[in-house]
């Protein structure tokens, strides 16, 4: 199955039923999908007049307390900001999928990585948040997209799936998941009192400085918990790394090659790869940092990732970064060299 | 035994609303209200406030409310409305919100036909950030931004939106109305409330214009607003039905739509 469409297939099976979207390269397969199966399920499939109206329809759907989503690429992404800073002040959740492609600007149409700092610092304007997840595989890409929905209702937060062009068009077998239903319950949501209770509000806006500090200052607190319970990453070779890499989505499928190449040098080269973005794992860095001479990101951006892992590292290491981007994908070959390079710095007294 | 002749409606709540003295937006919530509960629908509408004076509307209604960034409420609300066909949705709009930032998704909600409700009020002007050139405002007309009077070498002309509305296949109801009056607050409430019954039947898109006034911001007092109102922007803005399918004959907006398309194949008019 190609990456975009198990993203698409993934959603309808955990029960997504109204999908927004508007046109834009390389993300055009999941709406394709979409427009195609949704009908079939019951389900709404509308394309928007924006990206912008796209996601405040998904605003209105999850507000009304159903499994609604967007997906886009990076151009669309940024339309969507004002969005999902509504969807974060106002607690609804919701899915946006960002089959990235290169920028800024209209930049290109290959793969990329550089909506990072978006997805994880600032996607919109105010305090919050978003989960991130970063698929690397065709099977991850529809695993992301089933779970993302559950973490949304249980947190009440919108989730992105921060994938990128070379996985959307990357065809692999997958397993897919069973079909389930939103069932999840949602007292809050605006479906009509019916006479039954006080009137629910879906807002964000708190004139009141001291009511709008609360609302970020509980909002926060689930951050916290968020933190606690759902930080993901994967390690290959680590224990015993000397180096180690830390990659996310397409780039750590490259970075896992040439660790293997690293290693037959001798290069005691590991591999931490985020599979949350935020909350980013600082615990699997924190737990790397003791065996680690030195650590190295690699990145599809011109270093982004790079200021998380500082952040874990907190100086107690070196940490470099190796990219390239504008939707170029790195070589094992050069990502190798970059391996070396750190070796030869650390042999050279550097520790 | 003491009858009640003035309550009131269910559908508003018992918060004090926060709109300056003889501001219309308080009328035009009423009209909105008394429709709600002379339909019994207010425990199945979900309202969308926009941004603008009327922002806090979810405070003011009393049925389930969202409150939707600046120009978006017509994307909410077919969010809404998809999400719960059965519902009755509404969205209560000014002409910043309506016509300016949001009229890419006033047009495409209005032309995709959603069963939605619109109140657009006009009151020519900018009226939360403190009096700023509307799409709206008048000709001449001076506001902070347009302290000379409103050039329209420079900024254009105002739009009449229920006109431009009204050439779209989707749209059910398009019609102009005001407040100025109580022969015209009866009329306003009849065409709310067709609204409202063309939603409930599904004919198509509904919105109401009601031709407000901003006494705070147009620096008069309610009554020679009003006046200001009946000179210069009826004139400008005529009142009247600019489209009604059903009065036309048709049982929705998709029966109407392929009636005209038949028209224009054959050489007729639109
Ligand atoms: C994105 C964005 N831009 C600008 C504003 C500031 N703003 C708040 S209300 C408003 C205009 C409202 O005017 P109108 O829609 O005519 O409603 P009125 O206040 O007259 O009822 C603007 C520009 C905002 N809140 N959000
Ligand atoms: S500023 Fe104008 S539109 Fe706003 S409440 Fe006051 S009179 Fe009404």
């Amino acid at each position: 199955m190609k990456g975009n469409e198990a993203l698409a297939e993934a959603a309808i099976r955990a029960g997504c039923r109204f999908f927004f979207g508007y046109p834009i390269t390389p993300q055009t397969e999941l709406a394709a999908y979409m427009a195609k199966r949704m009908p079939k399920e019951n389900g709404v499939y509308l394309q928007a007049e924006s990206e912008i109206a796209a996601i405040n329809m998904v605003y209105g759907a999850s507000a009304a307390g159903k499994r609604a989503m967007t997906s886009s690429s990076s151009p669309g992404i940024s339309l969507k900001a004002e969005g999902i800073s509504y969807m974060a002040g106002a607690d609804l959740p919701g899915v946006i999928i960002n089959v990235q492609r290169g920028g800024p600007g209209l930049g290109g149409i290959q793969p990329s990585q550089s909506d990072y700092f978006q997805a994880t610092r600032a996607t919109g304007h105010g305090d919050f948040h978003l989960i991130v997840l970063a698929p690397s595989t065709v099977q991850e890409m529809t695993d992301h997209a089933y779970i993302a929905f559950d973490l949304a209702d249980e947190y009440r937060v919108p989730v992105m799936v921060l994938a990128d062009g070379m996985l959307g068009q990357m065809m692999e077998p997958v397993v897919l998941p069973e079909p389930k239903t939103d069932a999840a319950e949602k007292p809050w949501a605006v479906t009509g009192h019916k006479g039954e209770r006080p009137h629910n509000i879906a807002n964000s806006l708190y004139l009141a400085p001291e009511r709008l500090e609360e609302t970020n200052v509980e909002r926060y607190e689930r951050y916290e918990r968020i933190k606690a319970a759902e930080q993901r990453a994967e390690e290959y070779l680590v224990e015993d790394a000397e180096i180690v890499l830390v990659a996310f989505g397409a780039s750590s499928r490259i970075a896992r090659s040439a660790i293997d190449k690293a290693r037959e040098k001798g290069i005691k080269a590991g591999l931490i790869r985020p599979i949350t973005l935020w909350p980013f794992p600082v615990d699997a860095i924190e737990a790397a940092v003791p065996g680690a001479k030195a650590f190295l990101t690699v990145e599809m951006n011109m270093g982004q990732m790079v200021d998380d892992v500082r952040l874990a590292v907190n100086g107690r290491r070196p940490v470099e970064f190796f990219g390239r981007t504008g939707g170029i994908i790195p070589t094992p070959a050069e990502t190798l060299a970059a391996i070396e390079r750190v070796a030869a710095s650390l042999e050279g007294g550097a520790r | 035994m003491s009858k009640v002749v003035f309550q009131r409606p269910h559908a508003l709540t018992d918060t004090p609303f926060s709109y300056c003295p003889g501001c219309t937006h308080g009328i035009v919530h009423r009209l909105v209200a008394e429709t709600l509960d002379e339909l019994g629908i207010e425990g199945t509408t979900v309202g969308v406030a926009p941004v603008g004076c009327s922002v806090l509307a979810y405070e003011f209604f009393a049925c389930d409310m969202v409150q939707a960034a600046h120009g978006r409420a017509l994307a909410v609300a077919t969010g809404l409305k998809r999400a719960m066909p059965e519902n009755v949705v509404f969205a209560y709009q000014g002409d910043g919100d309506l016509a300016s930032i949001g009229t890419a998704e006033t047009v495409h909600a209005a032309t995709r036909g959603e069963k939605i409700t619109v109140i657009f009020i006009n009151n020519a002007i900018y009226g939360m950030t403190g009096g700023q050139l509307a799409p709206t405002s008048l000709p001449q007309q001076v506001t902070q931004t347009s302290p000379y009077g409103r050039d329209v070498n420079e900024a254009g002309f105002p739009i009449r939106m229920v006109e431009m509305l009204s050439t779209l296949d989707g749209v059910a109801l398009a019609q102009r109305v005001t407040v100025d009056s109580p022969k015209n607050v009866r009329a306003a409430k009849k065409a709310i409330k067709k609204a409202f019954e063309y939603q409930v039947e599904g004919v198509g898109y509904t919105i109401i214009e009601v031709v407000s006034t901003c006494p705070t911001n147009w620096g008069l007092s309610p009554a020679d607003a009003l006046q200001w109102l009946r000179d210069n922007m009826l004139p400008y803005y005529p009142l009247g039905v600019y489209r009604d399918v059903k009065a036309e004959g048709y049982a929705n907006v998709a029966e109407a739509a392929s009636a005209r398309a038949q028209r224009l194949a054959s050489g007729g008019d639109a």
